[in-house]
C-alpha cells in the first residue's frame, strides 16, 4: 500500500461563510478546525468535520450533561462510549443493549427511515460480538384520528390533510420495522405507539435492540497493533445517505421532503449475513477490532476506533468496494450506506477473515493499515485528501454549556371551573370506559405487532401486548424482561418528575413479570438545544432519570441524544423513553399479565401513605382521561416516592418467586378502571371489585382513571391472599389492599358499595380491540382538504 | 393441548437434516426443536452441499431463504442441495417444510400449488389454530383425526392457491393436512388468518412423505413458548422412521 508522502498537505478548499452554513459549521467551530489542522481544510475534511462535529455524532449539546448519568455497577461490564453497554447476566453470558432514535429519516421517508433504524442497532448489538435476540420499539405519531386531536392548549384540531400524512407514516414506520426484523430474524418483543399533536410534524422511531455474547468473547470497536489491516466487509458504498447525521441535526422546514435522498436504504438480508459472518469471523480469533459503519459512516467508524485504541488509520478509498462509479472521496467518507462494518485484523492472518466472508457471498478488502500516529489519513487516486488528528474529531470535539433558561409551568396547576363543573357533572362513566379503551393511546396495538415476528428464535415466553417482553436464555434456566417507557405529556408538565417516571414505569412493567431491573437505557429526544427552554428540559429530565436509575438500581449503559425535533419551530414534548432490562433467575416463573382463571382474590399492592405532595385532582390534569374527554392538561405528573417505587419492585420479584401470584400488571394510562378491564380481555376472565375510593370528595372519573405510580393489580389463588399479605408486611413502603374477585363473564366495578360499571367483557374487549384497526381502516379521511394536498 | 410424553423412542437414533440457505432464520430454531426436545441427532446441511449426509428426514425451515426479494423460494429451488433433496424425496424420504420451507417445496415442484401474498396484504405473527385432517401420513401418525393444534403463523405469504383439479386430487387422496380452523375445530372465514383456499394450512405430496405446513411447529414444541402441540409431529417423524427399520 502507498503511504502518504509526509510532506503532502490535501488541497485546501475555498472556504466561503456560504460553504460553512451548509455544512452547519459556526465561525467559531470554523477556527477550531483551522487550529487543529494548522492549514485550511480539504472539502473531504470539512466534510469529516461537519459531521463528526453534528450533534448527532458528537452530542455536543448534551454531553457534559449526560455525566451526571448513573453508569456502574457490580453488574455493569461496558458503560457508556462503545457501540452498546454490556452487563453481566451470570453463567459466563453477558447481555448487550442499547435504543437509538431514527426520527428524522422517519419522518422523511417512513418506510427505509425506521427500517434502517432497526437495522442501525442491530449492528451496535453484533459489532460487540452479541447475537441479537430481541428488539422492541417506542413509536409516537401525531394523531390519527379527529377525536384524538385536539390540542390541549385549545388550538384548533388536526386538519384532516395532517391526519392522513401521520396516518401514512404509521404504516411505513411499522411496515419498515416489519419489514426489516422479520427478514433478519430478530423477534420484537414489544415497545409502545402513542399519539400526541406536537408529534404531527416529529414523529420519534426509537428502536431498542438487545443480544447475548460470552463474557470473554465480547469484541469492542478499538484499533490496535500498528501495521495490522484494516478491513471493510459487508455491503457496497454508494450515495445514499450522505450527511443524514448532518440532516438529524436541524430543524424540519417547508421542503425538507426534498432530504429523502439523505435516507439510507436498508438491506435486511445483506444484514442477515453481515450477521452470521462477522459472528463466524470472529471466531477465528484473528479479529483485533470492529465498529459497524453507522452515522458518518467509514469516517466515524475509522477515527473512532483509531482514537480509542490511540493508533491511528490509514485508508485508501480507491480500495473500498464502490456501488457506483465517479465517487469523490468527501462522498466516499461521508456516506451512510448500510450494512457496512470496519474492523482490524491480526496481520497475516487477514485470509482466515476473507475466507469467511466469502463463503456467505459478502465483499471483504483490505482498506488500510493501523499507524503508530494517531491520525485519520485517507488517500485517494494517490492523493493525499484528508489528514486529521483522531482527537479533535472524538474526545476534543466541540462540548457546550448551552444556557439553560427557567423552567416555568407550561399549563395552570388547577383545573378551570369549566373543566370542574363537567367533571362534577353525572357522566356515563361505563361509555367513558368504553372510550378510553378505544382511544388510540390506550386500545390494543395488535394491529403493529402482528406485523412483526415475535417468536422467531424459539425464546419469547412473553411477546408484546403484556406488560414486559420475556425470553428464555437457552442452555440456562434464566430469563430476561425487558420494556420501553416514556411518557412525554408528563414530561412536558414537569420534565425532571416525568422523566422519573418513564424509569419507574419501565422497571415496574419488567418487575410485574417478577424480573428483578438490572439495568437502562436511553433515548433522549428533544427539541432545539440552542434554546434555552429546550436546555432546560433536557438537563431536568436528566436529573430525573439520574435520580430515578440511581433509586432503582439501574445504571445507564448506553443510550442515543436526539435534538432539534422540530418542525417549523415548534418543538416535540420533551420526550425521555427509557429501557430496562431485568433479570429472571427462573424463567419458568415469569408471571404473566392477563387475570388467568375465576375464583382468583384481585389485590392492589399500593404505598402506605400517598406519595408526598400528592393531590389527586391536580394530578389528574395529567391523565389520559383528561386530555381524551376534557381536553384539558392541567397540574402535574402523579407523586412518586423512588423508594416506594424500588420496595414494590422487590416484593413483585420475591411474590412470583414464591410461585403466589397468578398474574400482576400495573396501572397507567386510563388509571385503575382500564388496567383491570385489559386484564380481563386474553382470557375472557370477568371481576367483581370495589374500587378505593380516594378522597371522598374526588369526582368519581377521578376515582376510576386517575393514574398512579408505584401500584399493581394482581390475582392469586385465594389461599394465597394471607401470604401475600405477610410477606408484603416485609417491605416498609408498602400495603396491599383486596379488590375483588375474579368471575366467569362481567366486568363489574363499584366504589363504596355502590356499582359504578357493569358490562360483559365483549362489549368492552371489542371497542378496545379493534380501536386502532377502525382508526386505521376506516380512513384515509377523503374530503375537500385531503383533495386539496393531492 | 396434548399432555407432553417421554420421547418415544429412546433407543432410535434418527438423523434429521436441517437446511441452510443464506437468510434461513429459523434453521437454529428447528435444529434446537430435533436435538433438545425431540431427543434426536441433527446435523446443518449447507445450501451450496450436494451432500445429505446419510440423513433419515430433512427439514427446510423458515426465514427469507436468499431474501425473498424475488418470488418467495423461487431462488432457493436452484441451490444445489435442493437437487440432492428432490432425489431424495423422490426415493420416498421424508421431507418436512415449515413456512418458507413450505415456500420452497412448491417452488422446487415437490408440492402442489403456490403461496401468495396474505389477503390482508400484511405479515402476520400470531397463535392460531389448526385442524388436523389426516392421521394417515408419516407426519400426523401420532395425531388423532379432528384433532385440533394451537400452532403459531409467522408469514408475509401464506395465502395457499392451486387450480381446481388440483384441489379435486387433495381431497381425494386426502392430501390436505391441516386447515385453519377455530379453537374448537371448526372450518370458518373468521378462522382462516391469510385468505388459503378452503382454510388450507399444510399439504402432503402423492407419496405422502413430503409435508409442507406454514405454521410452525417448531415454535410450539415447548410449553414455555405457548404451546407444546406442534411437538407431536415431529414425534410422528420419529415414530415412522422408527417403524421402517
Amino acid at each position: 500500500m502507498k503511504s502518504a508522502s509526509s510532506s503532502a498537505i490535501p488541497l485546501p478548499a475555498q472556504i466561503t461563510p456560504e460553504l460553512l452554513a451548509q455544512h452547519g459549521i459556526t465561525a467559531d467551530e470554523y477556527q477550531r478546525i483551522l487550529d487543529a489542522l494548522g492549514r485550511t481544510p480539504s472539502m473531504t475534511e470539512l466534510g469529516i468535520y461537519s459531521v463528526m462535529w453534528s450533534e448527532h455524532c458528537s452530542y455536543k449539546s448534551s454531553r457534559v450533561h449526560l455525566k451526571r448519568l448513573p453508569t456502574e455497577s457490580q453488574r455493569v461490564v461496558q458503560g457508556p462510549g462503545e457501540n452498546a453497554g454490556i452487563i453481566d447476566v451470570g453463567d459466563g453470558w453477558a447481555c448487550a443493549f442499547k435504543i437509538e432514535s431514527h426520527n428524522h429519516p422517519s419522518y422523511i421517508e417512513p418506510y427505509q427511515g425506521a427500517a434502517t433504524g432497526v437495522g442501525g442497532i442491530l449492528r451496535d448489538i453484533f459489532t460487540m460480538g452479541a447475537r441479537p435476540l430481541a428488539v422492541m420499539d417506542s413509536l409516537r405519531f401525531g394523531p390519527i384520528v379527529a377525536e384524538d386531536s385536539a390540542k390541549v392548549d385549545g388550538e384548533n384540531s388536526t386538519p384532516t390533510s395532517l391526519l392522513n400524512k401521520n396516518h401514512q407514516i404509521l404504516e411505513g414506520v411499522v411496515s419498515g420495522i416489519a419489514g426489516y426484523g422479520n427478514c433478519f430474524g430478530v423477534p420484537n418483543l414489544g415497545g409502545e405507539t402513542r399519539f400526541e399533536p406536537c408529534y404531527s410534524g416529529n414523529p420519534l422511531v426509537n428502536a431498542f435492540a438487545l443480544g447475548m455474547v460470552r463474557k470473554d468473547e465480547i469484541f469492542y470497536g478499538k484499533a490496535t497493533g500498528v501495521g495490522n489491516p484494516v478491513l471493510y466487509v459487508g455491503a457496497k458504498t454508494g450515495r445514499d445517505g450522505i450527511h443524514g447525521a448532518t440532516m438529524a441535526s436541524e430543524e424540519f422546514h417547508e421542503g425538507s421532503e426534498q432530504k429523502r435522498p439523505n435516507v439510507q436504504m436498508g438491506d435486511p438480508f445483506m444484514e442477515k449475513l453481515l450477521l452470521e459472518a462477522c459472528l463466524e469471523a470472529m471466531q477465528t480469533g484473528t479479529i483485533v477490532g470492529i465498529q459497524d459503519m453507522g452515522a458518518a459512516g467509514l469516517t466515524s467508524s475509522s477515527c473512532e476506533m483509531g482514537s480509542r485504541g490511540g493508533v491511528g488509520i490509514e485508508m485508501e478509498l480507491d480500495r473500498v468496494p464502490q456501488r457506483e462509479t465517479g465517487m469523490t472521496a468527501y462522498e466516499m467518507m461521508l456516506s451512510e450506506s448500510q450494512e457496512r462494518m470496519l474492523l482490524v485484523a491480526d496481520k497475516g492472518r487477514e485470509q482466515e477473515v476473507l475466507r469467511v466472508f466469502a463463503k456467505w457471498g459478502l465483499d471483504a478488502v483490505t482498506v488500510g493499515t493501523v499507524i503508530a500516529e494517531s491520525r485519520l489519513k485517507i488517500l485517494h487516486h494517490g492523493e493525499l485528501v484528508a489528514d486529521i488528528p483522531n482527537a479533535s474529531l472524538t474526545d476534543e470535539a466541540p462540548r457546550y454549556h448551552r444556557p439553560i433558561g427557567t423552567w416555568k409551568a407550561p399549563v395552570p396547576s388547577e383545573p378551570s371551573a369549566e373543566i370542574l363543573k363537567q367533571l362534577q357533572a353525572k357522566r356515563d362513566l361505563t361509555t367513558d370506559l368504553k372510550k378510553l379503551l378505544a382511544s388510540s393511546n390506550i386500545c390494543d396495538k395488535r394491529w403493529v405487532f402482528e406485523q412483526y415476528d415475535t417468536m422467531v428464535q424459539t425464546n419469547t415466553a412473553q411477546g408484546p401486548g403484556g406488560e414486559a417482553g420475556v425470553m428464555r436464555l437457552k442452555g440456562t434456566q434464566r430469563g430476561l424482561a425487558m420494556a420501553l417507557d416514556g411518557n412525554s405529556r408528563w414530561c412536558y408538565l414537569d420534565p425532571k418528575l416525568g422523566a422519573a417516571h418513564a424509569v419507574a414505569e419501565a422497571a415496574r412493567k419488567v418487575a410485574c413479570t417478577g424480573a428483578t431491573p438490572i439495568a437502562a437505557t436511553n433515548c433522549l429526544n428533544f427539541g432545539n438545544p440552542e434554546k434555552p427552554e429546550i436546555m432546560a428540559q433536557l438537563s431536568s429530565a436528566i436529573d430525573g432519570i439520574a435520580e430515578a436509575c440511581t433509586a432503582l438500581g439501574t445504571p445507564i449503559t448506553g443510550g442515543n441524544v436526539s435534538l432539534y425535533n422540530e418542525t417549523k419551530g415548534e418543538a416535540i414534548y420533551p420526550s425521555p423513553v427509557v429501557g430496562i432490562v431485568g433479570i429472571l433467575e427462573d424463567v419458568s416463573k415469569a408471571v404473566p399479565a392477563d387475570f388467568q382463571r375465576t375464583g382468583d382474590a384481585v389485590l392492589l399492592l399500593h404505598p402506605k401513605a400517598p406519595a408526598k405532595e400528592s393531590a389527586s385532582l391536580k394530578e389528574f390534569g395529567s391523565s389520559e382521561y383528561a386530555k381524551y374527554f376534557l381536553k384539558a392538561l392541567w397540574g402535574t405528573p402523579p407523586a412518586l416516592s423512588l423508594d416506594t417505587e424500588a420496595a414494590l419492585h422487590k416484593c413483585l420479584a420475591k411474590l412470583a418467586d414464591d410461585g403466589l401470584l397468578h398474574s400482576a400488571r400495573d396501572i397507567s394510562d386510563g388509571g385503575i378502571a382500564v388496567a383491570l378491564a385489559e386484564g380481563c380481555f386474553a382470557h375472557q376472565v370477568g371481576i367483581r371489585v370495589t374500587v378505593p375510593s380516594g378522597l371522598s370528595d374526588d369526582p368519581m372519573a377521578c376515582v376510576l382513571f386517575a393514574e398512579h405510580a408505584s401500584e399493581a393489580i394482581v390475582t392469586c389463588a385465594p389461599e394465597s391472599v394471607e401470604k401475600i399479605k405477610n410477606i408484603i408486611d416485609d417491605f416498609g413502603f408498602l400495603t396491599v389492599g383486596p379488590l375483588g374477585v375474579t368471575t366467569a363473564d362481567r366486568i363489574e366495578l363499584s366504589v363504596n358499595g355502590k356499582p359504578i360499571i357493569s358490562e360483559s367483557i365483549a362489549n368492552l374487549s371489542g371497542p378496545w380491540r379493534r380501536g386502532l384497526s377502525d382508526a386505521l381502516e376506516s380512513t384515509f379521511h377523503r374530503d375537500s382538504s385531503a383533495m386539496d394536498q393531492a | 393441548m396434548i399432555p407432553i410424553e417421554k420421547p418415544l423412542i429412546n433407543y432410535m437414533q434418527m438423523k434429521f437434516g436441517v437446511l441452510v440457505f443464506p437468510g434461513s432464520n429459523c434453521d437454529h430454531d428447528t435444529y434446537h426443536v430435533i436435538s433438545e426436545v425431540v431427543g434426536q441427532p441433527v446435523v446443518f446441511l449447507w445450501h451450496e452441499s450436494e451432500q445429505l449426509e446419510n440423513c433419515d428426514a430433512i427439514l427446510v425451515p423458515g426465514g427469507f431463504a436468499y431474501g425473498d426479494y424475488l418470488r418467495t423460494g423461487a431462488i432457493a429451488h436452484f441451490a444445489p442441495i435442493m437437487q440432492a433433496v428432490k432425489k431424495f424425496a423422490a426415493s420416498g424420504g421424508l421431507v418436512l417444510g415449515i413456512c418458507n420451507g413450505f415456500q420452497i417445496l412448491t417452488e422446487s415442484g415437490l408440492l402442489p400449488g403456490a403461496l401468495m401474498r396474505n389477503a390482508g396484504l400484511k405479515y402476520i405473527c400470531k397463535q392460531i389454530y389448526l385442524r388436523t385432517e389426516t392421521s394417515d401420513s408419516p407426519f400426523t401418525n401420532l395425531l388423532q383425526p379432528c384433532q385440533v393444534l394451537k400452532i403459531p403463523i409467522g408469514h408475509m405469504e401464506g395465502n395457499y392457491f392451486c387450480d381446481a383439479p388440483t384441489l379435486q386430487q387433495l381431497e381425494a387422496q386426502r392430501r390436505i393436512a391441516f386447515r385453519y380452523s377455530t379453537a374448537a375445530g371448526e372450518i370458518t372465514a373468521e378462522a382462516n388468518p391469510n385468505g388459503s383456499l378452503q382454510n388450507i394450512a399444510g399439504i402432503l405430496n402423492e407419496g405422502r412423505n413430503v409435508l409442507g405446513m406454514m405454521p410452525h411447529p417448531d415454535r410450539s414444541s415447548e410449553a414455555l413458548l405457548g404451546s407444546a402441540d406442534g411437538l407431536r409431529i415431529f414425534q410422528s417423524m420419529v415414530a415412522t422412521l422408527a417403524g421402517q427399520d
